[in-house]
């Protein structure tokens, strides 16, 4: 029997970039995967917990697994939101069983689809030097792919499923890793500093020929996104499910 | 009243913090782990290199005699101290000086090194508290001479060679002083030594 | 209050020099990765260099102790300091008995903290900086803006200006080389005439009572060399067992620091040399209430090498002086609010938690972890601007309801678009200042699921 999967769409993604919710879907689709969208999930709480509001963060938090507990699987298109839930929910629950088993069973999309689906590439073809951008969440906190801090071998299965894809050329970064600056709140409470931080990246990937910008995080591209059209920069940004979407 | 030392202590043990255990440096599992080269002599060198060095491999005292004619600043130096006897033709003798002031036009000073770290090209240096103790650094150039045989590859090693019994001082010296502390740019010859010279010595000197 | 986001505001407007003081941090940053690239054992030496480090705390009050006893059977003689004040007054004591009135001190971001510098000036006692860095900024009576590199914010021109005026050196000149040159025949002058020396420490050794003090510059040596009197100011944290266990820090501390494969001068002082005396300062100023923290006790791992700064994305483009606080970046931003954190509420937030200090850091602290943990703090202390603290509540409110929610989302997607520019992109939205908002689309994904998707 497919596994039973509560696909997790983000409130942001939910709101402002349904394409990025329908391409997730579509893949897993593809690959077999029964996927349920719990119609009562709104979001996991990262901002407030990130500005320190912890008490607004509880009720989502117990929401968020009374939603997502009956799954086989919770996926969901956004590293920094899996983080949330894997690694800071932890306060709220004191030994909750429930809380661990569902922990253990959420899973960043690419995530999913490379290590648990065994996805190693895809038929398509996407004939366009694409930039990866690096979110932090998703390399610092899941370790999806090696930071360059920690030294040892470099991995990183999107990278390596990019490549696989007929036609991708991936850019090389001055600064492979570097954040992007939206942080979340910062990009508003520091703008000066995240705006700057934003324009470096872009500008890194002007230099390395980036026709496509990607990343697994939305939030990173909704910040770089909004800097290249103001800008007027020739980068498209899509999310890495809409580029795999397109190559199945 | 109590004393600030009662006050500190008190409040660090009013703490409750969970002990945790002291990891074994010297136990197989890491010390099989630490670095090692093939030629640590030759690693030594290089290192030594990379940080501003320069290591001379000679055979005995001798031979580093007619190196030392060969080097510019010893040559240009008016003022030469050595503490080995044979070495060099010093012109101020270390045992006449008892402020160490006196040294403070000392050109270049030849002066002895326990041994080398292959990892990063340091020699340890000891001084049981004389005035020669400031040579190290107030010289404008130093040399120092090495047992050839006396390489270890990493810090794991050199530290198990020490021991601070005595009242003493000690210094691992890396390459000739040095400065990047204008936008980054590497100045050599901050305070202390301009250049450091390391002769690896192959007969006991 | 001194605000991050002010100060790194005006640092980021002048974009030329931020670019400027970005790259030459991701240099000394690149230069860290080379070196560790080197050492095949590196996250295992960065495991044991935290383990040691947690041990120290958890045993600290016996390790001091000990390393008492020990210094003391050496002749050296121990003080300890609960606060910056009896600090000063300790170390002014001590210069005043030997009628020092000329000291040298070598890099010291300890005495940094404690304002050592004015307090002895104000009692007529001449304090120079030898540490080139330092001094640099000791002549222009500002404090470091980095811990390793006091003046990494400096341009060789504004040195060479300087240097003009008060050493003489000629008018326009901007060599490095020429400009350290003249520092050095000053300084060296200073070491001569110097009555007494006053060092940091870097590691004191519980085991043998003796402490490390590591430099570039050989000035800390030269400091101590050529006087009678060396009196070397620590905190409580700096301390390690077993002289074994610099094996593990030494082989970390430069390369993380700078990418050098050791500071050229690792000098280890154990006891004072015949006719001389030897001081050693203990001080606390806060650092015990931290280790009885769970959350923050880590943060006394710190062995100042700053590589936490060099990486910092903020940092690097903000500058040091944005922080107002002795130690900046990262660590800074930790020890800052344990300190007061009503005047350093916004350094947690001037950071975009990406975590990479928390990766480069040598001994393993959680950096970013703290940082979201100083944010609680903050929030519960009540130093949270109330518009942050307003709109995350009613963004809980609305994500708790799910109808709301819906309904929120969908009057927003049919009024935006219809709004005109000016409402959107205005002074009220720093969002829009120098970005473009995300384009609504006409339906959010679950509107679409409902249309497209038959769910059970
Ligand atoms: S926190 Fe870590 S990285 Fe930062 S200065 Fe301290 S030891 Fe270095």
């Amino acid at each position: 029997m497919a596994p039973k999967v509560g696909l997790f769409i983000p409130c942001y993604i939910d709101q402002l970039y349904p394409q990025v919710g329908i391409a997730t879907l579509k893949i897993l689709e593809h690959f077999g995967v029964d996927v349920e969208y719990p119609e009562s999930q709104t979001c996991c709480g990262q901002p407030m917990a990130n500005t320190g509001c912890t008490n607004e963060v509880g009720p989502l938090a117990k929401r968020f697994v009374d939603i997502f507990k009956g799954y086989d699987a919770v996926v969901c298109p956004s590293g920094s939101c899996v983080s949330m839930v894997k690694h800071h929910y932890a306060e709220y629950f004191s030994d909750n069983a429930e809380y661990e088993e569902l922990k253990a069973k959420t899973y960043e999309f690419c995530d999913y689809l490379t290590n648990i689906l065994e996805v190693k590439t895809l038929s398509g073809r996407f004939p366009h030097k694409v930039g990866l951008h690096q979110s932090c969440h998703g390399l610092r906190e899941l370790r999806l792919a090696s930071s360059s801090e920690i030294m040892g071998p470099p991995f990183g299965n999107v990278r390596e499923l990019l490549e696989s894809i007929e036609g991708v050329e991936l850019s090389q970064l001055q600064r492979p890793d570097e954040c992007c600056g939206f942080g979340g709140t910062f990009a508003v409470s520091e703008e000066a500093v995240s705006c700057m931080m934003g324009e470096d990246r872009v500008h890194d990937h002007e230099q390395a020929g980036t026709e496509v910008l990607t990343a697994l995080d939305m939030s990173c591209l909704m910040h770089l996104d909004g800097i290249i059209r103001r800008q007027k920069k020739p980068i498209r940004v899509m999310h890495i499910s809409e580029i795999l979407v397109e190559c199945l | 009243m109590t004393t600030s030392k009662e006050d500190i202590l008190n409040q660090l043990r009013s703490q409750s913090v969970p002990p945790t255990d002291l990891p074994d440096l010297q136990s197989i599992e890491l010390a099989s782990q630490w670095i090692r080269y093939e030629d640590p002599a030759e690693q030594f060198a290089e290192t030594l290199a990379s940080v501003g060095g320069l290591c001379v491999r000679v055979k005995n005292v001798d031979e580093i005699n007619q190196r030392l004619s060969e080097l510019t600043a010893y040559q240009e130096a008016s003022q030469v101290c050595s503490q080995i006897a044979g070495c060099g033709q010093p012109n101020v003798s270390i045992p006449d000086i008892t402020d160490p002031h006196d040294f403070e036009n000392i050109d270049f000073a030849i002066l002895p090194g326990e041994f080398g770290v292959a990892e990063n090209g340091a020699v340890w240096i000891t001084n049981e508290g004389g005035p020669a103790r400031t040579l190290y650094f107030l010289a404008q150039h130093v040399a120092l001479l090495v047992p050839a045989s006396d390489i270890v590859n990493n810090m794991h090693q050199a530290y198990q060679k020490l021991e601070f019994a005595e009242n003493s001082f000690g210094t691992f010296m890396s390459g000739p002083s040095k400065t990047a502390d204008i936008e980054q740019s590497l100045v050599i010859g901050a305070h202390g030594a301009r250049s450091l010279t390391v002769f690896l010595v192959e007969e006991a000197f | 209050m001194p605000s991050h986001p002010k100060l790194a505001a005006e640092f980021v407007k002048n974009k030329d020099r931020a670019h400027w003081h970005d790259e030459s941090l991701w240099f000394v940053r690149s230069k860290r990765d080379k070196a560790a690239r080197q050492i095949p054992e590196w996250e295992l030496l960065r495991e044991q260099a935290s383990k040691i480090k947690m041990h120290t705390i958890s045993h600290l009050p016996d390790l001091l102790e000990e390393f008492e006893r020990n210094a003391t059977a050496r002749g050296v003689q121990v003080h300890w300091a609960r606060n910056a004040t009896e600090h000063n007054e300790i170390v002014h004591g001590l210069l005043k008995k030997h009628d020092v009135t000329r000291v040298v001190k070598s890099k010291s971001m300890l005495t940094e903290e404690c304002h050592l510098n004015p307090y002895l000036e104000r009692h007529g006692i001449e304090i120079i900086d030898t540490d080139l860095g330092e001094r640099i900024v000791q002549m222009q009576n500002m404090p470091p803006s980095h811990i390793v590199m006091p003046a990494i914010h400096m341009k060789k021109e504004e040195i060479g200006e300087l240097f003009h005026e008060q050493l003489g050196t000629e008018k326009g000149a901007t060599d490095p080389q020429y400009l350290a040159e003249a520092a050095r025949q000053h300084l060296r002058q200073k070491f001569i005439e110097a009555e007494a020396g006053i060092t940091g420490v870097n590691f004191a050794i519980a085991e043998t009572g003796g402490f490390v003090v590591c430099t570039n510059e050989g000035n800390a040596d030269l400091g101590t060399s050529l006087n009678k009197l060396h009196i070397a100011c620590m905190g409580i944290e700096k301390l390690i067992p077993r002289a074994g266990d610099l094996s593990v820090f030494l082989r970390l501390l430069a390369r993380s620091a700078t990418g050098q494969p050791i500071t050229t001068y690792s000098s280890h002082f154990h006891g004072p040399a015949p006719g001389a005396e030897m001081h050693i300062v203990l001080l606390d100023n806060g650092r015990s209430e931290i280790s009885g923290s769970d959350e923050f006790r880590r943060s006394l791992n710190c062995i100042r090498c700053a590589a936490c700064m060099n990486t910092c994305p903020v940092y690097r483009r903000s500058g040091g002086y944005s922080y107002s606080n002795t130690v900046p970046g990262p660590i800074g931003s930790i020890l800052g609010p344990a300190k007061d954190p009503k005047a350093n509420a916004t350094l947690p937030f001037a950071c975009s938690l990406c975590g990479s200090c928390t990766d480069v850091c040598p001994v393993k602290i959680d950096l970013h972890h703290q940082l979201l943990t100083w944010r609680k703090e903050i929030r519960v202390k009540g130093f949270l601007p109330v518009s942050k603290r307003i709109s995350m509540k009613m963004m809980s409110w609305l994500m708790q309801a799910p109808r709301m929610y819906r309904f929120v989302g969908k009057m927003a997607r049919s009024i935006v678009p219809y709004l005109p520019r000016f409402m959107l992109y205005n002074r009220m939205n720093d969002w829009g200042k120098q970005r473009e908002l995300p384009i609504i689309p006409k339906q959010s994904f679950r509107e679409w699921m409902k249309q497209n998707h038959d769910d059970k």
